[in-house]
């Protein structure tokens, strides 16, 4: 029998990239696998392009913040995220950065890194989220030692009924998950 | 299938409120607490519940209205954050005295942090001074549980009941079970009263006695009783935590493996603090910690002060949000345990900014130039971040930069050259608090001019509608009220309005109504753009210019520093400014601003 699965994802960008948007898709894909959870999220001045900082946790937790040194993956839509909250992470957790190469202060923790603001310019200009997000659940279990509780289909899913009435939405949203997923990582 | 969903806290709130029969519910936006009305507006449209939801034009419209329901005997509710609250403490305060029909229930929102408030105040010492009891939920599941038992503690004792989560509770998220609505089964009747309802001082002397008669009772009222949360026994030691520090608290002591020595006890109601317990908690426990956001109100109802520690000895930090880190170290130094959990680096952040294509960007670029030397009163909402733009001095609470400008008019008339004043305030902050202001303005023939930032919604909350909006909390069709008409009706004879996007003449008509002023008394301008986050106002948006920097560019950087656009910066390469596509949202002021003339339009792909 497993372990139950405990899970606590920092995911860090500025107002407007959508850092909420990834957030609920993943506490969704949790709910759908009949997984417990808990976010929190910021909101009203710091969304005009300031920092936004979601704590996700998934499994027996009762606080919506992750403490340092406790989180399993950082998500950082901007590469200055990794700066500022690489210190959420445990010294097994890994990074998914948004950035042009593979930034030199991660410490000795495992950095995946995409250039997801160029890809985004050639296939959805405004999903940088779901390009990255795309890319972390593919390197996931091929990189980590410690995979991401859901899948990139689990997410598919979770989209699919989301955007089911706004087809032009979903088909931009799943291409940009899927152009995060097929993307080697920048080194 | 019983399939959970996931609901933000404010949400879980909506929901208590319509599981509990509420049946008139208000509110003024405000960061924590907007979504509480919207939800219960979006869950009223899906379910047809019957209940009256609406935006009031401020926190104390609001209490009054839904107060007036609980008068009537139905179950209603006002929401705010913990700054609105300070404007409806007046009929608070005295509806604690004259309690209540229906059950009502006041939630305020606190911000510790502040992460985006003015103030870093408690609610519960609020509660407190009006004499209610206040409960102190630790999550969104909680916070709705909580709705129920507010409205049974406040028929049972005729009183409001205020329920204060805080930003962790209102903006956390967590899986749900689904809404099961009891629509509001009472009729409303309303009992002629004037004794009670319109008491007299003599009077009111009486309702304070009933009133600390039933403070007596509800301290040993079980339903809000303190919980305890782990198995441990007699232990000389003990943890007092409420609100979201429960939280925290529950999964650290579990993380730490001392629930076995440390007893933890959830205090649900605050104030009043439950009798019972108290006297149990001091003679069961020689040393005990009190862990609650933002101030000691627990804390310091536990009167025993050398046994009991918490903020007042600075084991428990006075000021800002109580993290779980900070939680962790405050168990771990009183368990007696080595080690610390550090803090994250402070690396600066990027600093909240308008929008790119914010029409209030170049409503302040045009005072700057149109006043340079002028004293600044600015005033709450999105368009507070005119300060990065050295366009707002002064940010004190809702309306006040109007009163401001009137405080500064009269400080410096006698002076040999009196500095050009000029107010800046939004639409909805406007009819929330700046008329009265504008009317004494008017009425003392202050000299100065006032900016009315229009951009047609209640921008900062969420895009909530102004009484100029003409659409309700439901989407309702609803009468409008005009900004012009108004500041007319309060006497201002120069008013115009313009749009700032036409940077050039918006310029002029600013700079005339400074002149005006100067002689005259007050001027008002209506800079009108909408706002581009509103989704109802499509015409904002899709402009058909891409502006792009030529070769007349020489870095100079005048247009970074004094327009501040986020989609414009300096390209360390060619050392000019660059524009990101993936941000302008082609409003095409920045063409009107450099100085070199450096930027042009290029049709949009």
């Amino acid at each position: 029998m497993q372990a139950p699965l405990n899970q606590q994802i920092v995911i860090s960008g500025v107002g407007g990239q959508g850092v909420l948007f990834v957030t609920r898709l993943l506490a969704e894909a949790a709910i759908a696998k009949g997984l417990a959870v808990l976010s929190s999220e910021t909101h009203g001045m710091a969304q005009r392009g300031g920092t936004v900082l979601s704590h996700f946790k998934v499994g027996d937790f009762s606080s919506p913040l992750i403490r340092p040194g406790h989180a399993d993956l950082l998500l950082a839509l901007k590469a200055e995220g990794i700066a500022q909250h690489a210190a959420f992470l445990k010294p097994d957790g890994w990074i998914a950065v948004n950035a042009a190469a593979a930034p030199a202060d991660g410490g000795n923790r495992c950095c995946l890194a995409l250039d997801a603001d160029r890809l985004a310019r050639a296939v959805a200009p405004k999903a940088v989220n779901l390009i990255l997000l795309g890319f972390a659940l593919a390197a996931s279990p091929a990189e980590s030692e410690n995979p991401l509780f859901c899948d990139l289909a689990e997410i598919q899913s979770v989209l699919q009924k989301r955007l089911d009435a706004r087809p032009q939405l979903l088909e931009n949203a799943l291409a940009a998950l899927a152009a995060g997923a097929a993307a080697p990582a920048a080194v | 299938m019983n399939r959970k969903n996931l609901a933000l806290g404010n949400e879980a709130i909506a929901q208590g409120l319509l599981e509990n029969g509420c049946a008139i519910a208000t509110s003024y936006p405000g960061t924590p607490a907007s979504e509480i009305l919207s939800s219960l507006a979006r869950l009223q449209r899906q379910t047809g519940a019957a209940l009256h939801a609406q935006w009031a034009v401020n926190e104390k419209i609001a209490f009054e209205i839904a107060y007036a329901g609980c008068q009537a005997g139905l179950r209603t509710a006002v929401s705010m954050k913990q700054v609105g609250l300070n404007v409806a403490a007046d009929p608070l305060m005295s509806a604690a005295y004259m309690g209540t029909s229906g059950g009502f229930v006041v939630i305020s929102a606190d911000d510790p942090g502040p992460h985006s408030s003015q103030t870093e105040q408690d609610s519960r010492l609020m509660a407190m001074m009006a004499k209610i009891p206040v409960l102190d939920p630790d999550s969104p599941a909680q916070a709705r549980e909580l709705v129920a038992v507010a409205y049974a503690l406040s028929e049972a004792f005729r009183i409001p009941v205020m329920l204060r989560p805080t930003t962790r509770v209102c903006h956390a998220r967590q899986d749900m079970a689904p809404l099961s609505p009891r629509p509001p089964e009472r009729q409303p009747a309303f009992e002629k009263n004037p004794a009670r309802w319109a008491a007299t001082p003599k009077f009111r002397n009486q309702l304070h006695h009933e009133l600390e008669r039933k403070l007596a009772e509800i301290a040993i009222y079980p339903a809000t009783a303190p919980l305890k949360l782990n198995a441990a026994g007699e232990t000389p030691k003990a943890i007092v935590v409420s609100g979201v520090a429960a939280a925290h608290a529950r999964e650290i002591m579990a993380d730490l493996g001392i629930g076995d020595r440390i007893a933890l006890y959830q205090v649900r109601q605050p104030f009043p603090l439950h009798t019972d317990f108290t006297a149990q908690l001091l003679a069961a426990h020689s040393e005990i910690l009190v862990i609650e956001e933002t101030m000691g109100v627990i804390e310091m109802q536990l009167a025993d002060r050398q046994r009991v520690r918490g903020k007042l000895c600075g084991a428990v930090s006075r000021v800002g949000e109580i993290l779980p880190e900070a939680v962790e170290n405050s168990i771990r130094q009183f368990a007696g345990l080595p080690g610390r959990v550090p803090s994250l680096p402070t690396v600066p952040g990027r600093r909240p900014t308008l929008c790119a294509g914010c029409p209030h960007r170049a409503s302040y670029f045009a005072i700057k130039r149109a006043a340079p030397r002028a004293i600044y009163t600015g005033d709450i909402g999105c368009y507070t971040l005119g300060l990065n733009l050295g366009a707002v001095d002064t940010v004190l609470c809702m309306g006040a930069a109007i009163s401001q400008a009137a405080g500064f008019y009269h400080a410096f008339k006698n002076a040999p050259k009196p500095p050009d004043i000029v107010a800046t305030i939004g639409d909805s902050t406007f009819f929330h608090a700046g008329v009265p202001a504008l009317i004494d303005a008017v009425v003392q023939g202050v000299k100065f001019v006032l900016v009315i930032l229009d951009n047609r919604t209640t921008a900062m909350t969420g895009n909530q509608p102004t009484p100029a909006t003409g659409t309700g909390a439901m989407d309702e069709p609803l009468n409008r009220v005009a900004i012009e008409s108004l500041v007319r009706g309060c006497g201002v004879s120069r008013c115009e309005t313009a749009d700032p996007y036409q940077l050039e003449a918006f310029t002029r008509t600013v700079r005339a109504a400074v002149k005006y002023s100067r002689s005259s008394g007050p001027a008002v301008v209506i800079a009108r753009h909408p706002c581009l986050l509103d989704k109802r106002r499509q015409e904002a948006a899709a402009l058909a210019q891409a502006p792009t920097v030529g070769d007349a560019c020489d870095g100079c950087g005048y247009c970074l520093k004094n327009f501040e656009c986020p989609a414009m910066g300096m390209d360390p390469e060619t050392e000019r400014v660059r524009i990101d596509p993936l941000v302008c949202s082609g409003c095409g002021v920045c063409l009107t601003i450099c100085p070199q003339k450096a930027i042009a339009a290029c049709a949009r792909d």
